[in-house]
């Protein structure tokens, strides 16, 4: 019996299809793999967590060892305190960095403060505490918020200016070239056209650093310290969540252990709201320019 | 009539290499001159000279002069940022600023100039809509990215974003070669209605295009200009065996 060709295509299709088909059940497998440790940490947090949540949590203040109830109030104001304050310097000095590297940077400079930026990125987070310590710690004789929220800046500088800079080459070089064929001095363009063009996702990107230096306990042991009452001002230590969650941990009393995993579950709560409140923000100024 | 644009030994360089060499061409007021040749040819990079803009690739320079109502804008102490504002350019790929509004990318240029009032910018918005024509199809989405519109349309809204500014030259660079005829002729319509506002130099691959709506033409080859002249002449008679080869289609 003569064979034709178009026996081959259907054969040869056939086996394709279903070599296809394997493929996408492997990656499947492996996106369910990986979101595997995300779901069992979240549920584990949630069901260690939940059952010491409780208004209190969110109003009153740690109770002293013996008593039971109390919450965590201090260190939720102050963790959002102190990202704030390091958002505040981390943010615009990351963004900045990102623009030069992007728009300004050749030659040897850039080169340079791009192997810097990375390495800075690989530094442990524990490290950037102890220089913050010396720096200002050490100038001022306490620890503080402002050397805190210093810390935590100064982790976020390197990813937000990497993640900037990656996403600012993206823009195609002709959207500055119409910017400046309107007559527009290059910064204007810079600021106005093309950064503001990716603000989303340069945001998603500062949402993400700020997500990773919420957790951060290292850099703030030294630093920010700790305090069992509410803040007094910027130049005093301050209480934060996970320096928190740290301390009941490490206790030795049933009833902190609870409390820390309820700490967890605040904290991750909190990551989650902000990025959420971003988002919604984000999209509801792009519905109010309409 | 008046030379709007003069172009007096205009060489341009890519790092070491020549890419415009020695062009002298005047623009008349309130016409349409087509400039055509084979790729590579130095097409974009001469009219990017006319605003300055070639100088803003790295490596890249200019030299000569370029005189814009006797003015020349590589005269010592030229803002080029200023020159610009005077020569519009509308480039080869429709590229509304991304994330911005029909409107805003309109407005954005007198807005980033420093224009605040509202009733005014409204105003100029509107009217450049109307000259690109494309009023009728976006009134009613003024607040819809510029993205969301089709090619066509992109590129008149890419127009109307150069007119807003009020300039006296508009360039374009191959400004249908990326759309469909019906655009096109659209577009090419729109080019025959503006000329009685700017001035307007285009670059273009399509004989036919030039041939349809330029009043002159001039015709590059390797970063000199072969042949000038007005548009019937040089698509009837041309003086110079290479143009006559280039609009047969015999090379390039
Ligand atoms: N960014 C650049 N760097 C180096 N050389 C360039 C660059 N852009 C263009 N050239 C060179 O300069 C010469 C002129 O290019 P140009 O883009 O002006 O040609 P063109 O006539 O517009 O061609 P096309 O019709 O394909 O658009 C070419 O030889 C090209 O290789
Ligand atoms: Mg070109």
């Amino acid at each position: 019996m003569k064979r034709r060709f178009s026996d081959y295509v259907f054969r040869s299709y056939r086996k394709r299809k279903s070599v296809n088909a394997a493929m996408v059940a492997a990656l499947v497998a492996a996106a369910v793999i990986a979101l595997i440790p995300l779901v069992s940490v979240f549920g584990y947090v949630l069901q260690k967590g939940l059952p010491a949540l409780n208004v209190a949590f969110f109003t009153e203040l740690p109770k002293p060892v013996g008593e039971t109830g109390g919450g965590m109030a201090n260190a939720l104001l102050g963790t959002v305190t102190l990202v704030f304050l390091g958002s505040l310097f981390g943010v615009p000095w990351g963004i900045a960095t990102g623009l030069y590297l992007s728009e300004y940077g050749r030659g040897r400079l850039a080169g340079v403060v791009r192997f810097s930026a990375d390495m800075l990125a690989s530094i442990p987070s524990i490290i950037i505490g102890l220089f913050i310590y010396a720096l200002v710690v050490v100038t001022m004789k306490r620890f503080s918020a402002i050397a805190g929220g210093l810390a935590l800046g100064l982790l976020m500088i390197p990813t937000v200016a990497r993640s900037s800079e990656e996403l600012l080459k993206l823009v195609p070089e002709h959207i500055r070239e119409a910017g400046l064929a309107l007559g527009l001095p290059r910064w204007k363009v810079t600021l106005w056209i093309v950064l503001r063009g990716i603000r989303g996702p340069i945001t998603t990107g500062v949402m993400l650093s700020i997500a990773r230096v919420s957790g951060e306990t290292a850099p703030l042991l030294f630093t920010a310290f700790s305090n069992r009452f509410w803040q007094r001002g910027l130049d005093q230590p301050i209480s934060s969540l996970p320096v928190q969650i740290y301390t009941y941990a490490i206790s030795p009393y049933e009833d902190w252990h609870q409390q820390a995993w309820a700490g967890a579950l605040m904290l991750v709560m909190l990551v989650f709201a902000m990025n959420l409140l971003t988002r919604l923000a984000l999209s509801s100024a792009e519905r109010a320019r309409k | 009539m008046s030379k709007i644009l003069e172009v007096r030994e205009l060489n341009a360089w890519f790092g070491a290499t020549k890419a415009v060499k020695g062009i002298d061409l005047s623009f008349e007021g309130n016409t349409v001159t087509a400039i055509i040749g084979p790729s590579g040819c130095g097409k974009s990079t001469f009219i990017r000279c006319l605003n300055r803009l070639h100088e803003e690739v790295p490596d890249a320079s200019a030299e000569g002069h370029v005189l814009l109502n006797g003015d020349d804008i590589y005269g010592k102490d030229i803002d080029p940022v200023a020159i610009r504002r005077k020569i519009g350019m509308v480039f080869q790929k429709p590229n509304p600023f991304p994330s911005l509004s029909v409107f805003d990318n309109v407005a954005i240029g007198l807005r980033l100039a420093g224009l605040r009032r509202g009733a005014m910018l409204k105003e100029i918005v509107e009217k450049s809509l109307h000259l690109s024509a494309l009023w009728d199809e976006v009134k009613d989405k003024l607040n819809a990215p510029g993205t969301s519109l089709s090619g066509g349309q992109q590129q008149r809204l890419c127009i109307a974003r150069a007119l807003a500014v009020e300039p006296s030259v508009l360039l374009m660079d191959e400004p249908t070669s990326a759309l469909d005829p019906i655009s096109t002729a659209k577009i090419e319509e729109l080019v025959t209605e503006l000329k009685k506002t700017v001035t307007i130099v285009i670059v273009t691959h399509n004989m036919q295009q030039a041939a349809r709506i330029s009043d002159s033409t001039a015709f590059f080859l390797l970063g000199d200009m072969v042949e000038y002249g007005e548009t019937s002449k040089i698509f009837t008679a041309p003086k110079d065996a290479r143009t006559e080869r280039y609009i047969t289609g015999r090379f390039g």
